[in-house]
């Protein structure tokens, strides 16, 4: 079976030097070859894993959470906008000059009081970059990746979330082909801020579902 | 976000090295991963810095002889083809042992069903 066969050996220096494409395999040659550098310095006790999540935070800037957080609080404050979000997540993205550069699909879901959404990719890291920036470390980390799935309301405890009783989760798993983002619901005594100082309140985990968007008392606090 | 460690600040020197408003960008995950690995084995004392700017401008030096577009788009490539050579050039590595990782990963993300996490080791069977 194709899975199975062995790949060539090859200078890896060769960027030419595709893998065929199956949709299960969302890593490049690029980013595999980056994986093995770092997997052999961590293994080899040359590289701190811990370290090197720290720099790669310091430096998640532009493509940053504070893109989704622009989105939500447009949403929040503009019907139309809202409607045209989750009717199509990337082209609405778009028309604010967010775009990934693989044209990947990205749908927005809606948290309701019935229904909260949380996004996971189990297979590696899938994530929505043009809007969230890099996925922060414990998304990429197996325990989360499986814990999602099997227990989701155990994780948002962990998380410090606690949904009310007749919350319905929803867990979205991400693909190379659909990335998703959580448009979390705008907190209670808001009616009426700008879209400005609604961006303040949109936590990376909230659009990822693993938290809720921050309540304005403690953010003024 | 500024560069605040010494080794960041220079990072920011570097001809050619995509940077925003804020600070350097990156497109993808794995060019942050590439940048943090070879900032950090400088910062580790693995190599110096002039030992590291020498590997990049080498790395993009011979892209250009081999027709890069030399866009920007494409330096995290070459970042990543000098980290390369520099960490089996210090024996950290070899290609070698990076070659038969990388085949490692690929067989794991290709044997990994989709809603399973991939672990090295379905690679390695």
């Amino acid at each position: 079976m194709a899975d199975d066969h062995d790949h060539h050996e090859h200078d890896h220096h060769d960027e030419h030097d595709h893998h065929d494409h199956d949709h299960q395999h969302p890593m490049s040659d690029t980013a595999l070859r980056v994986k093995a550098l770092e997997s052999l310095l961590v293994e080899k006790g040359l590289v701190d894993p811990a370290a090197l999540d720290q720099l790669i935070d310091l430096y998640e800037t532009r493509i940053g959470p504070r893109n989704g957080a622009r989105i939500v609080a447009r949403a929040w404050t503009d019907p139309d906008f809202r409607a045209a979000l989750l009717a199509n997540g990337a082209e609405a993205a778009r028309t604010l000059g967010y775009e990934g550069r693989q044209g990947e699909d990205m749908k927005v879901l809606e948290n309701t009081p019935e229904t909260h959404n949380m996004v996971v990719c189990t297979l590696c890291s899938c994530y929505p970059w043009p809007v969230l920036g890099l996925p922060p470390v414990w998304y990429k980390s197996a325990p989360y990746r499986a814990r999602a799935v099997n227990d989701p309301r155990g994780v948002l405890e962990e998380f410090g979330v606690r949904l009310a009783d007749g919350v319905g989760i929803k867990v979205w798993d991400s693909t190379a082909e659909m990335r998703y983002m959580v448009l979390p619901m705008q907190p209670a005594g808001t009616e009426g801020w700008s879209a400005e100082q609604l961006e303040e309140l949109v936590t990376r985990d909230s659009m990822i579902g693993t938290g809720i968007a921050r309540d304005p008392q403690e953010a003024s606090a | 976000m500024t560069a605040t460690t010494p080794t960041a600040r220079k990072a920011l020197e570097l001809p050619g090295l995509p940077l925003g408003n804020e600070g350097p960008v990156f497109r993808e995950p794995w060019e942050a991963q590439a940048f943090a690995l070879a900032l950090k084995l400088h910062e580790d004392g693995y190599y110096t810095w002039s030992e590291w700017a020498h590997a990049l401008s080498t790395a993009i030096d011979q892209a250009q002889d081999d027709g890069d577009c030399d866009d920007g788009s494409t330096y995290y490539s070459h970042w990543l083809a000098a980290l390369e050579s520099l960490v089996t050039a210090k024996k950290l590595s070899s290609s070698t042992e990076l070659a038969t990782r990388k085949d490692e990963w690929d067989r794991a993300v290709r044997n990994t069903p989709h809603g399973q996490p991939i672990e090295l080791e379905a690679g390695q069977r």
